[in-house]
């Protein structure tokens, strides 16, 4: 599925929610549902520190795509990491590097991606399209 | 005249509306405290009838503003009991007068000598003087705390010698609201020799410190969480220190006399104001002393303690919870976690209730480190906090508690 694809697939999801209870109910079920990342290489090199929650971030390249696996100590943004990977994980380094997440405010989660939230979102976001681009470089060599 | 919470509320006009479609519940007052109208009518009265430049115009708008400025000044020393005008210095706010002292002090530490700080310092009170000991060589001493917040004389007796050359201690916790034993604690300092610079950035909503019986040597504190305005706040510097120290900054307004070969330096408190000041902000942080005393300190303290005590007992009675920083001496903080629970999720889902709470280390990553967790949900009330407001938290706690656990 394209990344584009996904995006429309989780903006039709939320739309059936009426309020932001179940809203944020169903983020705190894929937060708690999905095995995010292996313990193993949960290490401080992985860390994106932010001063409100932790994000782990780890890539892993295979062929042409890359596999992301991440976590975080609080589980809504656990829960948001769970949206953001099955966008971007899986698909192809030029396509992660051109994706934007304007799908995060039309399914109402815009202010967790605020840079002055301080949950280590935004950099992960910022560290997830690095990994892209180091290993589209890699590929192009 | 009794003490109408109600009445009190309604000089609050953001207390009025409404978040994320509920009436607002602002317990983040260790942050900043709301505004009342006197106050935010003080800045547009300025700005509206006598903005001017103080202190050089002739001119009579000039004159007005510089009187309206330098009463405030005179407010503020008769609020906080120092013995001179000149000794009050406008700051843009604690951290802003921390780095001052510190960058006064530069002169007088040297390698042998030591700082003491406490183990329940804030961030800003801890690197200035960090700095200051990499620049001199001086070492940075900690006083630690107990499990309940309290910072342990005993453990102070022994770090204190003639080697100590200033003692920083906040007078009153942000993230934990212990109120610290500061007399003690400048008592034993200046047996010493040494000096004493407190914090009471979070105290001075709630108490009113006497500097003069205090004779501390130092205090700074913010007038936005005293229901005035951000960017300003006060230094109090005993006058034999501030004549000792050197200008912080250099330009216009500290200044007695300028010619290429030397510069005379303004008396203070000018010297210590280098360029044009918060004239609107100096103004409204007197309004905002006088607003505090009409509604009382007494009765702030007595409703505030009431109010700590029912929410302590409310929280309490949700499972799981656990507060940090249980001292007998606190003011109305309550820094608490949930167990198994982060502090973000729980301070993300009561924002959504409309309700405002402080999650994460607070700039006290010491703190956190010390309880071994890595930040905690920090309510903190002002004396325009209701027990009904008190209850919808512990609603909107057991609401986030039962959508994530």
């Amino acid at each position: 599925m394209t990344i584009e694809a996904i995006q429309k697939e989780l903006i039709d999801e939320f739309s059936m929610f009426d309020d932001w209870v179940q809203r944020y109910e169903y983020m705190i079920e894929l937060g708690n549902s999905l095995p995010l990342i292996d313990e193993a290489v949960k290490t401080d090199d992985k860390l994106i520190k932010g001063c409100q929650s932790k994000v782990w971030l780890h890539a892993d390249f295979n062929k042409d795509t890359i596999l992301f696996t991440a976590d975080s100590d609080a589980i809504i943004t656990k829960g948001i990491i769970a949206i953001l990977l099955r966008v971007f994980s899986n698909q192809k380094p030029e396509d992660i590097i051109a994706a934007d997440t304007k799908f995060i405010d039309e399914i109402g989660l815009k202010e967790h991606l605020s840079p002055t939230r301080a949950n280590g979102l935004v950099s992960m976001i910022k560290q997830l399209k690095l990994y892209a681009l180091a290993y589209q470089v890699q590929l192009n060599k | 005249m009794a003490f109408d919470v109600q009445k009190i509320r309604e000089d609050f006009p953001i207390l009025q509306r409404k978040v994320n479609g509920y009436p607002l519940v602002y317990l983040d007052n260790a942050a900043t405290t709301q505004k009342p109208q006197v106050v935010i009518d003080s800045i547009v009265d300025y700005y509206s009838n006598y903005n001017a430049n103080i202190h050089r115009g002739v001119h009579s708008l000039s004159q007005e503003a510089t009187d309206a400025f330098e009463s405030a000044r005179q407010k503020i020393q008769k609020h906080f009991n120092a013995k001179n005008p000149y000794e009050i210095i406008f700051t843009s706010g604690t951290t802003h007068g921390i780095n001052m002292i510190a960058s006064g002090f530069s002169g007088f530490i040297g390698k042998e000598d030591e700082i003491i700080v406490s183990a329940m310092e804030h961030h800003s009170n801890i690197v200035p003087w960090q700095m200051l000991c990499e620049k001199t060589g001086a070492t940075l001493k900690v006083l630690p705390m107990n499990k309940e917040g309290v910072l342990l004389l005993s453990e102070y007796d022994k770090l204190l010698s003639e080697k100590t050359k200033l003692v920083f201690v906040n007078h009153i916790s942000n993230a934990l609201g212990t109120i610290n034993p500061i007399e003690e604690i400048i008592f034993k300092a200046h047996k010493k020799g040494a000096a004493v610079l407190i914090d009471g950035a979070q105290a001075c909503a709630h108490i009113i410190p006497d500097l003069q019986k205090l004779d501390v040597d130092f205090y700074v504190t913010s007038a936005h969480k005293m229901c005035g305005p951000t960017g300003i706040g006060m230094l109090y510097g005993k006058e034999k220190w501030l004549n000792k120290f050197p200008p912080y900054q250099g330009g216009g307004e500290m200044i007695k006399e300028v010619t290429f070969k030397k510069t005379t330096y303004a008396d203070l408190p000018h010297k210590f104001e280098a360029g044009t000041p918060n004239i609107v902000g100096g103004i409204a942080f007197g309004v905002a002393v006088d607003y505090l005393n009409s509604v009382g300190f007494e009765a702030i303290k007595t409703y505030e303690e009431d109010l700590l005590n029912f929410a302590t007992h409310k929280l309490l009675e949700i499972e799981g919870l656990k507060i940090f920083g249980t001292s007998t001496e606190k003011t109305s903080v309550i820094s608490f976690n949930i167990k198994g629970i982060h502090a973000y999720d729980i301070g993300t889902i009561v924002d959504k209730l409309g309700i405002a709470v402080r999650t994460g280390h607070h700039c006290a990553q010491p703190i956190m480190d010390f309880y071994n967790i890595p930040g905690t949900v920090r309510a903190s009330f002002a004396f325009y906090n209701t027990k009904e407001e008190v209850i919808k938290l512990v609603e909107a706690v057991e609401k986030a508690k039962m959508m994530l656990s």
